[in-house]
């Protein structure tokens, strides 16, 4: 564990398991995420990476079969706690997906969508909109097109399109999936140096098969493997001197 | 020489041909029939005037606005009340032996014959519920009728809306209900209304649901409120064809009235396919 972090912890999670069914996919993970940086979560297929990021903003609960015990602190609240509201969790804790998915809807409307409902902005939703297209890199290409469909956009913009809308709800965490793994390698260029710029003011967890993507952007790095947490720690002490041998073999690529 | 496999492949597709043959032929025997024969009676008079001289003469306007009525009426209790329920269950219901029973019931509800549904109308509607024989009852009775179709066709449309788009905006801290009634409904619309096409057509040609719950033998006026009997296509059909004073003689006027209920399903296809196109439009733009 590297201990305490210069900007503050966002995220503890504490003893933290969770069943599908019958299936025991994670192990007591225990880790605290620091504020406003980027931690990546790596690990093979089925290592409970995804399903792990998936307990941050309770979209396990989707799952009927899911059951989890333990403790996840956001902002020192109990996020699985009765009284918490899942609604109002999943907006201050936004998510992007593997698969970019924009709503079949305009532009604007999916930018807009999230604020309406929420009832931000009545007045100026074309303020919040402009706002979240530039903070997610898009409004340069698309500042001209506002009304025309989202699915008319490349790949690469339809997932800048999703970061957009991520937050124009103003989440404080942004859970990426795998953001990059539908994308070119330039459009995961921009999607990277967009989360290097996010992480200014967002807490932000990455998800992801790349591990020299984790390399370039994160500034700590969790290692998975079958349901537990092996290592934690600085990304560059764990991809230049990692502590386990597990972690050194999936690094080398030996596995995975 | 041909392959194995390209001949194998040859008779397939000559045998779904040959298939697809007969069915498109079938079609247009019954259509050519139907219209060689009905386009002689057909006329504004035939469309818009009362029957007259015990039925062997004049118009059919009651039978097509009674028709009308009963699509209208059935529609509007089983579109929202067949919505509603796919909703609840592709939704919301958890899956077990409730959820199963219901399902089962809905499929078993689509298998009964129709004379049942009129059977149970006549006694539910027209006698217990004191509606008497009316377009209300018919309506009611035939809206029961369809609304299996309308649930299944539904809960089709509703399971085709990808994944994707609900966790999308659940992860926006969107509600459930929000997400459904804002992406998941306007999604799953085209193939609602598939389902509401292929009611349509049904709800226009029963016969013996209505015969039991409101549909007159002869009435030379238009209804005049939901309480009032009607007269109606399909039925009307029947008479002239076999209890009519003079069934010969009122032959053109048999065909003309099955060729204007076809005009009627049609065109209310018609409405109802460029509302799905409006939408199907909407959500691939």
């Amino acid at each position: 564990m590297p201990g305490t972090y210069d900007n503050g912890t966002e995220i503890e999670v504490t003893d933290l398991n969770l069943w599908y069914g019958d299936n025991h996919a994670l192990h007591d993970i225990s880790i605290d995420i620091p504020k406003n940086s980027v931690t990546a979560l790596i690990g093979p297929s089925g290592c409970g990476k995804s399903t792990f990021l998936r307990c941050l903003n309770r979209m396990n609960d989707l799952v009927k079969s899911c059951r989890i015990e333990g403790k996840v602190l956001i902002d020192n609240q109990d996020i699985y706690s009765k009284d918490v509201d899942v609604v109002d969790l999943r907006k201050r804790v936004g998510m992007v997906f593997q698969k970019p998915n924009p709503f079949p809807m305009s532009i604007h409307d999916n930018i807009a969508y999230g604020p309406r409902i929420h009832g931000m902005g009545k007045k100026n939703i074309n303020g919040i909109v402009e706002e979240a297209l530039k903070s997610g890199a898009l409004w340069g290409e698309v500042s001209d097109r506002l009304g025309s469909s989202a699915l008319d956009l490349s790949g690469g913009q339809q997932q800048r399109l999703c970061i957009a809308r991520t937050l124009a709800v103003r989440p404080e965490v942004i859970l990426f999936d795998e953001p990059c793994s539908a994308l070119d390698p330039i459009s995961t260029g921009k999607i990277e140096e967009l989360i290097l710029e996010l992480k200014k003011k967002y807490t932000i967890v990455i998800v992801t098969h790349n591990m020299q993507q984790a390399a370039r952007i994160s500034d700590y790095t969790g290692f998975f493997l079958t349901g537990d947490l092996v290592e934690f720690d600085r990304t560059e002490q764990i991809f230049e001197s990692p502590g386990e041998k597990a972690t050194e073999d999936y690094i080398t690529g030996r596995f995975g | 020489m041909l392959s194995n496999a390209k001949l194998n492949e040859k008779i397939a597709f000559g045998l779904l041909r040959l298939a697809m043959g007969m069915v498109v032929a079938f079609v247009l025997v019954i259509l050519y029939y139907i219209v060689s024969n009905g386009y002689s009676a057909i006329s504004l008079d035939f469309i818009f005037s009362m029957p007259r001289n015990r039925m062997t003469e004049g118009g059919i306007y009651p039978a097509i606005v009674g028709t009308m009525y009963l699509i209208i009426g059935s529609m509007a209790v089983a579109l929202p009340l067949g919505i509603l329920s796919a909703i609840y269950l592709t939704e919301y219901a958890q899956p077990g032996r409730t959820t199963w029973t219901i399902e089962m019931a809905i499929n078993n509800l689509a298998g009964t014959p129709s004379v049942v549904f009129g059977l149970f109308g006549l006694a539910m509607f027209v006698k217990y519920l004191g509606f008497g024989a009316s377009i209300l009852s018919a309506s009611l009775t035939l809206a029961l009728l369809i609304l299996p179709v309308i649930i299944r066709a539904s809960q089709e449309a509703l399971l085709t809306v990808p994944k994707e788009y609900r966790e999308a905006s659940l992860a926006l801290g969107v509600t459930k209900w929000e997400t459904i009634r804002r992406i998941v409904l306007p999604a799953a619309i085209p193939g609602m209304v598939t389902g509401a096409i292929l009611s349509i057509g049904r709800v226009a040609g029963e016969t013996a649901p209505i015969l039991l719950t409101g549909a007159a033998y002869f009435l030379p006026r238009l209804p005049d409120s939901v309480y009032s009997q009607f007269m109606a296509l399909p039925y009307h059909l029947y008479v002239l064809a076999t209890s009519g004073t003079n069934i010969a003689q009122t032959r053109p006027i048999q065909y003309g009235t099955a060729l204007i209920l076809l005009i009627i399903v049609l065109f209310v296809n018609i409405i109802a396919v460029s509302i799905r196109s409006h939408y199907r439009k909407k959500i691939n733009r």
